[in-house]
């Protein structure tokens, strides 16, 4: 009987181990940095708010800690859609401006690996901008930073919250350098290729209502290096 | 009993790994493809949406009847001639199968813009741009790019309203029947893009 307990406290003392070393692993800490911050090409910028409540419409399956908004949205509790979330954002330049609306969809991977530091959402953005044309941004993320950096000690908090300064990249692909891949739908945008990446920022997160203080940030490059443009532009 | 102890850790990190590593962490749901060889080439397949029963949102300005109740829908005048849906999406068994979004714009600046995206959790996404011009009834539109298994993929999408006159429900209005061509596309990928 004594051995059997020491042997289960020893199993215990592993897992607890080995979950540690996955949470504090070093090596899975995904890059802030992106091509896109050191590129000469033009590029443009959406900012939108991460706080579900503060958005036109967010809807989920009803049963995650976030809050579907306005209260009576119809939620995705069908099985083929329960692991997804709809959010309609109202989107602003970088003078705070509002220039459109954006749809994203997000839907859990079957492709995350925790035990690499994967926790992968495939997600797209159907993007309007009513003066500039439309767009579609398809993106995977890697949301295990936001998890490990805010979530998680929400949990372990005793307020239940989490509060600092986090800003991290979610875009992981799925182009080779972890930028999303972009396609033009009309106006000003039809037909160009893009790269975009998607940034969020935190200053607080409750384990009852997810983000209370968050900012997410769409960049967007166009393919075209700024001296074609200029070329273009002098031609015109 | 040390040796117990440490025979425990190991069980444990050992037992801890293999369950991170290989029970997944994500099982979507799905539904089976109902996929057939169009007459001229590629595949086809059909989705629709009931109206109003699988309509998740309706925003736009002077909209009497805005949905659901209680959505802000901006009244900023950058949002003008903006009308935009979200609508669950249901595959010929009538299973909800995805969500999609149906965005008409009409201003000076970009005429008359009709798109879809449609999402489809454990498929992938397609980007259609609609004609404006209604032609006999329904409205083609040209697939303009898709993501996962409709990556590469060019085709369409054709979108006709369907009246509900049979009476049997009287809360259905109809219901938008569409048909989605997928062709082949020949572009190869970029060498270093991932899967």
């Amino acid at each position: 009987m004594k051995f059997l307990l020491v042997l289960v406290l020893g199993i215990a003392s592993g897992a607890a181990a080995a979950a540690g070393f996955l949470y504090y692993n070093p090596l899975t800490s995904a890059d802030v940095v992106t091509p896109l911050m050191v590129s000469d090409r033009r590029q443009f910028i959406l900012n939108y708010s991460a706080v579900p409540a503060e958005n036109i419409l967010f809807t989920n399956n009803g049963e995650s800690r976030i809050t579907p908004a306005p209260q009576r949205v119809t939620q995705l509790w069908e099985g083929t859609v329960r692991d997804t979330e709809v959010l309609v954002a109202q989107l602003f330049d970088y003078r705070g401006q509002p220039v459109g609306a954006g749809i994203k969809f997000s839907t859990l991977s079957e492709d995350t690996r925790l035990l690499n530091g994967e926790a992968i959402v495939d997600s797209v953005w159907h993007i309007i901008l009513p003066r500039q044309g439309s767009l579609l941004v398809a993106q995977r993320e890697n949301r295990w930073d936001f998890f490990r950096e805010i979530v998680v000690p929400a949990h372990w908090s005793s307020a239940d919250s989490w509060k600092g300064a986090w800003r991290g990249l979610l875009s992981a692909g799925p182009n080779a350098m972890g930028t999303a891949r972009v396609f033009g739908g009309s106006g000003n945008f039809d037909g160009v290729t893009l790269e975009a990446v998607e940034y969020l920022r935190a200053s607080a997160y409750s384990t009852k209502s997810g983000p209370v203080a968050a900012d997410g940030q769409l960049i967007f490059e166009f393919q075209e290096p700024t001296t074609q443009i200029a070329a273009d532009a002098a031609s015109e | 009993m040390l040796k117990t102890y440490v025979t425990g850790i190991v069980i444990g990190i050992a037992g801890a790994v293999a369950a991170v590593g290989y029970l997944p962490a994500v099982n979507l749901d799905r539904e089976v493809s109902i996929v057939s060889v169009a007459p001229n080439g590629g595949n086809s397949e059909t989705f629709h949406v009931n109206v109003p029963g699988d309509r998740i949102m309706l925003g736009a300005q002077a909209q009497a009847n805005l949905m659901p109740p209680g959505l802000r829908w901006p009244e900023d005048p950058v949002f003008a001639g903006v009308r935009t849906e979200l609508f669950k999406v249901r595959n010929s068994r009538d299973a909800v199968i995805g969500v999609g979004s149906r965005v008409v714009v009409q201003n000076e600046k970009l005429g008359n813009v009709i798109e879809w995206t449609v999402h489809l959790p454990a498929r992938g996404s397609l980007y259609v741009r609609m004609e404006p011009e209604n032609q006999s009834g329904q409205r083609i539109g040209r697939l303009r790019a898709g993501t996962r298994e409709f990556a590469g993929l060019s085709g369409g999408l054709a979108e006709r309203w369907v009246a509900n006159e049979t009476g049997d429900d009287p809360v259905s209005q109809g219901r938008i029947e569409m048909v989605a061509t997928y062709v082949a596309n020949a572009r190869p990928e970029s060498a270093g893009d991932q899967p």
